[in-house]
């Protein structure tokens, strides 16, 4: 679960490490933490390199601490910090090239029709105690467009709101309604066949089981 | 409608379209299973054990973190 930031807390500890209370930094940064591995491995597309551009990243915000002007929110800073290294990172892995930057200019292609079905419906959080389905869902992510990628992991992942989004991709908020649509729309339409087998038997086989 | 599915989730719709929506809803069971289905994918994502940090990341972070902070000199300010 994502953690609330708490702008007083931060604005605070950063004052005490620049003014030399330098292990404060474990504190600012711990909010941050999960929203960064995962904004890079939305980019990086592995455990490794989002790891390594993790660490990175978190030396980057505390090298620049001095920078920022509490404009936006901490976390929203640190991710365009983030993002940036990841983008880095990918223009130098050429290997990757058709799935980053050049997606970034493409949002007219896709089928953005969702499936029709009436055979399932709900999927409860139980069912997620079978590793299958996690595996189904994080491959459904990762196989997303980066630029419906990013903004899923932003939005529906860490639930951070549309503004805080569109700050830390660089996008407008329209923007980010629109490609969390398209791309709520694909993983719907990915997982709708998919997900059948993990939906509940049909309730009325439970009828005289209720108490 | 399915244009308004994901703003629908997200509560970014008017009243007036909501309530549009909602009688919509009352009679079109495609519709409804697509809203229902749609939710449900949001719902399953946002949970924690679809994506959990691997093992010992925050550990190695917060190393790191220490090696520079002993490296480098007070961050003086401007």
């Amino acid at each position: 679960m994502p953690i609330p930031s708490n702008p007083e807390f931060e604005a605070e500890c950063i004052r005490r490490i620049l003014a030399g209370e330098k292990h404060l930094f474990h504190e600012l940064i711990r909010t941050c933490e999960r929203s960064i591995y995962f904004m890079l491995l939305s980019l990086l597309g592995n455990e490794t390199d989002a790891e390594d551009a993790a660490q990175d990243t978190v030396i980057k915000v505390y090298q620049n601490l001095r920078m920022f002007r509490g404009e936006s929110q901490f976390r929203t800073w640190v991710l365009s910090i983030a993002r940036n290294e990841g983008l880095g990172r990918l223009r130098k892995m050429s290997a990757r090239r058709e799935d980053s930057l050049d997606a970034e200019t493409d949002e007219t292609t896709g089928d953005y029709t969702p499936a029709i079905l009436t055979s399932w419906r709900e999927v409860p959080l139980e069912a997620l105690e079978r590793q299958e389905l996690g595996e189904i869902l994080r491959e459904a992510i990762q196989g997303l467009p980066a630029i419906y990628r990013n903004v899923v992991l932003l939005r529906d992942i860490e639930e951070m709101d549309v503004r805080e989004t569109a700050q830390a991709l660089g996008i407008t908020e329209g923007t980010v309604k629109v490609r969390l649509h398209r791309a709520r729309a694909i993983l719907q339409r990915e997982l709708a066949p998919k997900l059948k087998g993990f939906a509940p038997e049909r309730k009325r086989k439970l009828l005289g089981w209720t108490n | 409608m399915w244009e308004y599915i994901s703003a629908y989730i997200d509560g970014e719709v008017d009243v007036e379209l909501r309530a549009r929506i909602d009688k919509h809803l009352e009679t079109c069971e495609i519709c409804s299973a697509v809203l229902d289905s749609t939710r449900n994918v949001v719902v399953l994502i946002a949970d924690d054990r679809v994506f959990e940090l691997p093992a010992g990341y925050s550990k190695r972070l917060h190393e790191r973190i220490d090696r520079e902070l002993e490296s480098s000199s007070d961050l003086a300010p401007d």
